[in-house]
């Protein structure tokens, strides 16, 4: 076990940012801490480098307690969400500084830092100055110099965050490729719920402070333990209906809930790709009018509104849509295959129920 | 086609001719002045009078004088301006407002006030002239002087620079196992340098054109605590015109070569920003 937290807090006055989390990293995984801003990911991130100190609890770095470890001692390569590159040195002494402190001898800095030069594709950059790079190239040496003195854990803080759309997904790539060559244990703190799914093993996603659940990108996405994850990991309907005699209804959508007293409302969510849609009117149970149609890429996001007025979402690939004749403005019927009672947050869920006798299929993506 | 652009501002005509007529008025008019009233007089004549031993004490005294206040102001007006940025401490407000005071107070009053201060029987001098520190009347008073005027001009420099400083910066260099020592002598120490050195440029540049207060507290003995823009007004009372104009061109040059050093220096120190 690499790294291990026990019930760490962390209180800002009277801000809890980090409320009793405990979790664990393996030697070599690539986990992702998920959330929105403010959820205090990256406050955790923070505590792991010991550039902030918990108010409670304990970190544990391959056995040790490392509470009381300077952040100088600590031996973690961490990566600033602007890189906070040293302006007044070359890329050259940007990536060495490192080695330098640990006092290496000047041949084998030399050494060290054109290898690192070398696997980042930095090779001819040495001499430049950080203002004479493009916004990837600074990422690079960012990620060059905390690796420069081997450290035992790669910390990265909002990785992709500060360049734009295109070099971002190359950049994810990238980082997956580059921690399958090193291998180095790795931990990076991103909003971006996508970019967490696509590029670690295992997703950590906080919420106001607390862990909201701990899993692999596709536990989180068809596991999720509470409507939080749910609505936060891709899109997801939710409906609030009644009990009435066994069945939860709001408007014309119903759904079996046996033994669920009489008037209790239920919170329901299903996800686009769970909507089955047919041109054919009498082959599911409900009707509904395709509002919209939105592209995106290989997917399509449709719009369908019931007569009652009540929207949801659906999700279907272009050939399907092609293959059905739909477009805006037609009537179809549908039906949902799969549906999730939800709860309140920090509160279990209950398991996936199909409502029909098909096989459960998965959407590829969100 | 014309290529045009919008601008915000009336156009490039009106406001350079409005900059050249300015420039022109108010910095080369009286300088180009300067060098006519000294076109009757011979190189040998005009080398003469602007090198008599007083002179040359004189100049000594400035440049010298102005060169360590800066150098002082430079030093702790960092430290000054590192504090007020850095820190939260009750009174900051008042401290920071303290600053400018230098700015804000006639040049008279604080030389009379120094020159008290610093005097045998004032509150510093009755414990430090028995040390053998004389504070007023003498060349050293003239550095306190300078230092005094000078302060604000490297703190109000640096002040803004400091406070958009990336503190991340300090962060990386921790997490790479640099101690503060080495943090700030080799990343903020260099990052901040060209900013102190325009900060310092500045001080100079007041230091020696200060008049006010330095003439109280100097003494203005002749060929010790004498300082050349002195000199300049004791040449215009004996109605000896050429003279004056002979100390004031050569302060003139010697202050626009070191303009010059000055900012190759900078130049230099910021080789690395955009």
């Amino acid at each position: 076990m690499s790294i291990e937290l026990k019930d760490i807090s962390k209180h800002f006055g009277a801000v809890t940012a980090v409320n009793q989390v405990s979790f664990s990293v393996e030697d070599g995984e690539l986990m992702a801490l998920l959330g929105p801003s403010g959820g205090g990911k990256t406050t955790v991130l923070r505590m792991i480098a010991g550039l902030e100190v918990p108010s409670s609890g304990d970190i544990y770095v391959r056995g040790q307690r490392v509470n009381d470890v300077s952040v100088q001692q600590r031996n973690i390569g961490f990566v600033f969400q602007n890189y906070a590159l040293f302006k007044n040195m070359s890329v050259f002494k940007n990536v060495a500084f490192g080695l330098r402190i640990k006092k290496w001898k000047r041949r084998d800095v030399r050494d060290r830092v054109e290898e690192l030069l070398a696997l980042f594709g930095l090779e001819d950059l040495g001499p430049r100055y950080p203002h004479q790079l493009s916004g990837g190239q600074r990422q690079r040496v960012a990620i060059a110099r905390a690796l420069a003195t081997k450290p035992s854990v790669l910390l990265l803080d909002e990785p992709f965050g500060a360049v734009d759309a295109k070099i971002r997904q190359e950049l994810r790539e990238w980082l997956v490729t580059l921690h399958h060559e090193l291998n180095v244990t790795t931990i990076f703190v991103t909003h971006d719920q996508e970019e967490a799914m696509e590029v670690s093993n295992r997703i950590v996603i906080f919420s106001r402070g607390n862990l909201e659940q701990i899993g692999t990108p596709r536990q989180v996405y068809e596991e999720p333990a509470n409507e939080f994850v749910a609505r936060f990991i891709g899109v997801i309907n939710v409906l609030e209906l009644e009990v009435r005699q066994g069945v939860a209804r709001l408007n014309e959508l119903e759904f079996p809930a046996h033994g669920v007293p009489e008037g209790q409302r239920l919170r329901i969510g299903f996800r686009p790709y769970a909507v089955q849609i047919s041109s054919n009117l009498q082959l599911y149970r409900y009707r509904a009018t395709l509002r919209h149609t939105f592209f995106l890429g290989v997917m399509l996001r449709v719009e369908l509104e019931l007569p009652s007025g009540l929207t949801i979402r659906a999700r279907m690939t272009k050939e399907e849509y092609a293959h059905l004749g739909l477009e805006d403005g037609a009537y179809v019927s549908f039906q949902i295959r799969q549906y999730r009672i939800l709860a309140k947050e920090g509160m279990p869920l209950a398991p996936e129920t199909a409502s029909t006798q098909d096989a459960i299929v998965y959407g590829e993506g969100i | 086609m014309v290529d045009r652009r919008f601008n915000v501002l009336p156009g490039f005509g009106l406001t350079m001719g409005y900059t050249l007529l300015y420039l022109g008025l108010i910095v080369l008019l009286p300088v180009a002045g300067l060098f006519l009233r000294l076109a009757g007089v011979s190189f040998e004549e005009f080398w003469r009078m602007a090198t008599t031993e007083r002179a040359v004490a004189a100049y000594r005294l400035t440049f010298g004088a102005s060169f360590v206040a800066a150098t002082i102001n430079a030093v702790f007006g960092t430290v000054v301006a590192w504090v007020l940025v850095r820190y939260h401490f009750p009174g900051k407000r008042f401290f920071d407002a303290l600053v400018d005071f230098p700015f804000a107070l006639p040049t008279a009053v604080a030389g009379l006030t120094l020159s008290n201060l610093y005097a045998e029987t004032g509150w510093l001098g009755r414990f430090l002239v028995p040390l053998g520190i004389h504070g007023a009347f003498t060349s050293l008073g003239v550095v306190i002087a300078l230092t005094f005027i000078g302060l604000p001009f490297v703190v109000r420099t640096l002040q803004p620079v400091l406070e958009h400083f990336d503190h991340e910066v300090e962060e990386a260099a921790a997490t790479l196992g640099a101690g503060r020592l080495r943090t700030f002598v080799s990343i903020i120490g260099p990052t901040l340098l060209p900013t102190i050195i325009t900060g310092f440029a500045l001080a100079f540049a007041r230091a020696i054109g200060e008049y006010g207060s330095v003439i109280f507290i100097a003494g203005n003995k002749p060929y010790e605590s004498e300082i050349a823009p002195l000199l300049i007004v004791i040449r215009l009372e004996e109605y000896d015109y050429t003279g004056a104009i002979a100390i004031a061109v050569v302060l003139l040059f010697i202050s626009f070569g070191l303009l010059v050093v000055i900012n190759l220096l900078e130049r230099w120190a910021s080789r690395y920003e955009n």
